[in-house]
């Protein structure tokens, strides 16, 4: 099936690390170790809601060292679907939860001689697996860890005690920012940077790396669009000879997926571009959502990624 | 039909981004680099060149690059002098540097297996290839390098084995791979063709 092998999961700890984040620690159900993964991995969690299946992609925060659990961190968000507002309200020790395998499209650069972490709010979460492996392999880096307020800092006691002095804490109430301009003036060559964190403070990062001369090749970010909801359209599926409905409120992958036909999915945030699907006819504008497509693909109108994008208008024909 | 395992080498281009160039020329490469810092004075004063006559070129270009002005230039006697310059201006260099390469396809390949060296990305290293075609082979017997093979098959300058010259080119290594061609008839070859001047 699409997605690749699912690992049926249990909660087994739910910590509520701040306000409006909780950490979830899942073992395998059959109790078996789970698979190992490099750091900067997700996965996507799948949750069976009493009216449909809510399918999220999550960075893995880490691996117990005997493999028995692995960490989420999942942020309230205030504009949920359903993904996150589930995990917060419907998931408590005991819950069975199904997982795919871990996927890494944010990796440490191994060539690289010293690696810039950076991270906003729950962005922290592939990053505090980075940390760690530069931290297992006694690789030089610095993490820069902003957040709204001190309660808000979902990790940063932890990181401090586990990295000391390579961790700086910015806060936003205090009027502290990221000043890249700064860090980013005398690094070594081969140095690497990585972001993780709001979509606003990725681009001022990128940009400010660019700003610095620094190649594109050694400025890294990882975001997962959450999908946009918006108008109703109706989807023709070419192949399977199907017609459906995609509502406001639902992705046109989940529509498909409703309507019985198998696309290709991986992480359903618009990063990884497995879902990549030509359009053959469109009868209205495609809104695209996704950071995979150049800006001529969207341009294009061929293509589309229906984790994230959609249409505004009657109805979309796609080869499926 | 070109070769997969072979580079491409798209020309220079002066990235305006960096603040800093770091450009390493070979005999003609030396009139790409002209080229590019043509009437980009604010450019140049912030180039090093480092630049060796080398083997390809018909004329010293050494006096038009001084006429550059750039920050430093630093004129070598060999590929090998020049590299080992090279390494040590990358060992001090910040981010925000670009590299540049320019001349023979074996000194752009050591060059760029430099970078790699101090963790430079092959793909933000800017290169252009001048001059002759001339490939720089390995034995894969003795490992031995030989510069500046043009035909194929050609004798070991350390072994002595018959070579025959592989489509197969290694990044790392910055060389073709050169392998025994008469290994079942001695002394029996096939004609020499000269492919590579």
């Amino acid at each position: 099936m699409s997605g690749g092998v699912e690992i049926p999961v249990r909660v087994s700890r739910v910590e509520q690390a701040t306000a409006t984040v909780k950490r979830f620690s899942l073992e395998a159900v059959s109790g078996e170790p789970l698979p190992l993964y490099s750091a900067g991995s997700h996965v996507v969690v799948t949750m069976a809601a009493p009216d449909r299946k809510i399918k999220n992609p999550y960075s893995l925060i880490d691996r117990a060292p005997d493999g028995s659990t692995y960490r989420i961190g999942v942020l309230r968000t205030r504009d949920s679907r359903g993904g996150s507002a589930f995990m917060h309200e419907r998931v408590e020790v005991g819950t069975e939860l199904s997982i795919t395998m871990p996927v890494n499209l944010f990796p440490i650069v191994r060539t690289g001689r010293k690696h810039i972490l950076v991270a906003g709010g729950i962005g922290v979460t592939p990053i505090y697996a980075m940390a760690e492996e530069l931290r297992r392999q006694n690789l030089p880096f610095e993490l820069h860890y902003a957040m709204r307020d001190a309660a808000s800092g979902a990790f940063a006691d932890e990181l401090v005690a586990r990295h000391g002095d390579k961790v700086r804490l910015y806060r936003d109430d205090a009027q502290e920012i990221i000043a890249v301009d700064r860090i980013l003036w005398r690094q070594p060559l081969g140095t690497h940077l990585y972001v993780c964190g709001p979509e606003g403070m990725i681009d001022a990062i990128l940009a400010g790396g660019r700003e610095a001369g620094w190649p594109d090749e050694n400025l890294h970010s990882e975001r997962f669009m959450a999908h946009v909801s918006g108008e109703p359209f109706s989807v023709r599926l070419a192949k399977a000879g199907v017609t459906t409905e995609v509502r406001p409120d639902q992705s046109l992958l989940e529509a498909i997926e409703e309507a019985g036909v198998d696309a290709p999915y991986l992480c359903r945030g618009g990063a990884c571009g497995q879902c990549e699907t030509a359009v053959l006819e469109a009868d209205g504008e495609l809104m695209h959502h996704d950071h995979f497509l150049t800006e001529e693909e969207h341009a294009s109108g061929k293509k589309i990624m229906t984790c994230v994008s959609r249409l505004k208008g009657r109805e979309l024909v796609l080869d499926l | 039909m070109p070769i997969k395992s072979r580079p491409i080498y798209p020309g220079l281009k002066l990235d305006q981004r960096a603040r800093r160039h770091l450009v390493a020329a070979e005999g003609e490469g030396a009139l790409a680099v002209l080229a590019i810092f043509e009437g980009k004075g604010d450019a140049a004063a912030s180039a090093t060149i480092v630049y060796t006559p080398g083997g390809s070129a018909g004329e010293d270009h050494a006096e038009k690059l001084a006429d550059l002005k750039p920050d430093a230039l630093h004129v070598m006697p060999s590929q090998e002098t020049a590299i080992v310059r090279l390494n040590g201006l990358l060992g001090n260099a910040a981010m925000g540097t670009r590299l540049y390469a320019a001349g023979v396809e074996g000194f752009i390949g050591k060059v760029i297996a430099s970078g790699l060296e101090h963790g430079v990305d092959h793909q933000s290293i800017y290169t252009e290839h001048c001059g002759s075609l001339a490939r720089r082979v390995q034995c894969v017997h003795c490992k031995g390098m030989t510069e500046n093979v043009t035909a194929t098959p050609f004798t070991c300058s350390h072994c002595g084995l018959n070579l025959f010259v592989r489509d197969h080119y290694s990044r790392r290594l910055a060389a073709f791979q050169g392998v025994v061609v008469d290994c079942e008839t001695p002394g029996e070859l096939p004609e020499i063709e000269e492919l590579y001047r």
